[in-house]
């Protein structure tokens, strides 16, 4: 076959009908895998409770504007049958290295710290994963409570051994920890006006 | 303050060339000259910014507004594409001298990583126009440093006496090894 | 032997990484396991093949002028294709690529092939140019990324062979620069050793 002249007629006609072509196909594989990928970030999240809050039988959901920080935060208040077993609570950090860093941080009813889990992160590949990875900056805020172990890197006066080569990271998982602490409160107050539990 | 950070962390922090591996195929291809250097960065500054405010207009005003996020990567890069066209064809008829000294490196930019990349992350990073816009100028300032430093040293290289193996590209990106752990030290200027 | 060759050809001799230095954003960005490596340049391989088959069908339609963004946006769908399966089917490899696979697009080695192969070359020609291009492509990242698994990590494919913190620098960015650095010169060494 031919090539085809480059009239301008005949470049538009090429490009549109690629271009039509290439997003229709984009479509067809975007509604096969809409589904998957929600359930994907609906496991993520099933997942993250679990770990921090191990055991729960039923959740109750509530969401909090935080002091600080633009989003709200989302607890999840857990109970095995009827005891309270505590919160889960995604939180945020704006700080890390390339930003935005999504984590659940489970509490005992007496806000002690039970676990942490990084849920999403747009960190430098390699850089930022040093903190999914590693289970240094965890193991330090694990059944502490913040109201005495003051969650802040040594440097900011604070009592957490930064990750070496990674204090920006580091600060970042403390500002997370904290935000979700420092509303605690907030969702108690809250939880009895409404007294809702489901 | 806030857009002072964002160049700050841009140009030394996060380096988009030394730390975020945007642009690398410019930097290492176009740095034997000092000259070279600064045109390659003038015309990514140029395309970086502008291609990075267009992509923001039609990501908030056109995808987002009628769910077709997933065209994102269609469309970026055929409006960069296209992008680069323009400017071509503007700065001809608008600026002889300056197309005489950036034309050469306006094609290879339509491929070059670090503009498609920016375009990428500033959505990723929810940032608004201004900031997107910042974000934008920063990284092109990231680049152009990272990049006349580089070009720089490697004009030094050329009188150096390399063992065989090591000359040309590994020794290249050794020294770019070495200057990305330099950049490291300024992790702790943004806090 | 003639598509014997086209596959071949990828692997050492052309090898997009270590002998033609195509593709370095991802060679270095995502290198920092083997795992990602083995990821990124198999999500290449796939978009790298499929483009070439689509490229080498419509070549002949396709105006000369015109010719460079057709490529492009044959190359961008598959893209999308790639990113959106990976996010619902492998979303911790999705995750740990981040921005790197839209930015296959862009990638050197994709666009130069469907260029310099793709566009003259029949079908069968460039489904074997295409996998033998991306599979080189993809044992490049995996060796990269292997070598700098085990020294910054003390691992290969997560599996840890000294309980210890590893050499952090390699994984970090510096460390990218200068295994590829060591790398190319071994493979330089090599290639005067068996010249002279």
């Amino acid at each position: 076959m031919a090539k085809k002249e480059s009239t301008f007629t005949n470049m538009v006609l090429t490009l549109f009908v690629v271009t039509a072509l290439s997003s229709l196909a984009a479509a067809a594989v975007y509604n096969i895998t809409k589904e998957p990928i929600a359930e994907v970030q609906r496991l993520k999240q099933q997942k993250a409770i679990e770990q921090v809050m191990p055991g729960f039988t039923q959740l109750a959901r509530t969401s909090v504007m935080p002091e600080t920080g633009p989003d709200s935060l989302i607890f999840f208040k857990g109970y095995r049958d009827t005891t309270e077993l505590g919160f889960a609570v995604t939180t945020y950090t704006y700080i890390g290295y390339s930003g935005y860093v999504k984590m659940m941080v489970g509490f005992t009813p007496q806000g002690i710290i039970t676990n942490v889990k990084v849920i999403d992160q747009k960190e430098t590949p390699g850089l930022g994963t040093k903190m999914v990875d590693s289970m240094q900056l965890i193991h330090q805020v694990v059944g502490k409570n913040p109201a005495e172990f003051k969650i802040s890197v040594k440097k900011d006066g604070g009592q957490v051994d930064a990750i070496t080569a990674a204090t920006i990271s580091s600060r970042a998982f403390c500002d997370a920890v904290n935000r979700a602490y420092k509303s605690i409160d907030k969702i108690e107050k809250q939880a009895i006006n409404t007294g809702r539990v489901e | 303050m806030e857009y002072i950070i964002i160049i700050i962390s841009t140009v030394f922090v996060s380096n988009i060339v030394l730390a975020n591996f945007l642009g690398i195929c410019p930097f290492l291809g176009v740095s034997n000259k000092v000259n070279t250097a600064l045109g390659m960065a003038a015309a990514v500054l140029f395309v970086l910014t502008i291609s990075t405010i267009v992509t923001w207009m039609i990501q908030h005003y056109i995808l987002n507004k009628f769910g077709l996020s997933f065209l994102q990567t269609i469309s970026f890069i055929l409006v960069i594409a296209a992008l680069v066209q323009a400017v071509e064809i503007i700065l001809k008829k608008v600026s002889p001298p300056l197309y005489q000294s950036l034309g050469v490196f306006l094609p290879l930019i339509t491929t070059n990583c670090a503009v498609l990349g920016v375009a990428l992350l500033t959505i990723q990073k929810d940032y608004n126009l201004l900031q997107g816009t910042f974000y934008a100028i920063g990284n092109s300032l990231g680049f152009a440093l990272a990049l006349i430093i580089f070009a720089g040293i490697r004009e030094h290289l050329e009188m150096m006496d390399v063992p065989k193996g090591m000359r040309g590209m590994p020794i290249a990106l050794v020294v770019a090894g070495i200057l990305s752990m330099a950049f490291m030290g300024f992790a702790n200027l943004v806090k | 032997m003639n598509q014997w060759t086209n596959f071949t050809k990828g692997f050492i001799r052309e090898n997009p990484v270590f002998a033609m230095l195509l593709g370095m954003c991802p060679t270095l960005a995502v290198t920092s396991s083997a795992i990602n490596g083995l990821g990124m340049g198999l999500a290449t391989t796939f978009v790298l093949t499929m483009s070439n088959i689509v490229i080498s069908l419509i070549k002949s339609v396709i105006p000369d002028k015109v010719r460079i963004p057709t490529f492009i946006v044959v190359i961008a769908s598959f893209v999308t294709i790639v990113d959106l399966v990976m996010a619902g089917f492998a979303p911790g490899l999705h995750s740990a690529l981040g921005v790197f696979i839209p930015l296959i697009v862009v990638n050197c080695v994709v666009l130069g092939r469907a260029e310099a192969f793709a566009s003259k070359n029949n079908m069968v020609s460039s489904i074997f140019d295409g996998l033998g291009m991306g599979l080189g492509f993809a044992f490049a990242l995996t060796l990269l990324g292997s070598v700098r698994e085990i020294l910054g990590n003390y691992s290969v494919f997560g599996i840890k062979f000294i309980q210890s913190d590893g050499v952090l620098m390699m994984i970090l960015p510096p460390g990218a620069f200068i295994t590829l650095g060591f790398l190319i010169a071994l493979i330089n060494h090599l290639n005067m050793k068996a010249k002279s």
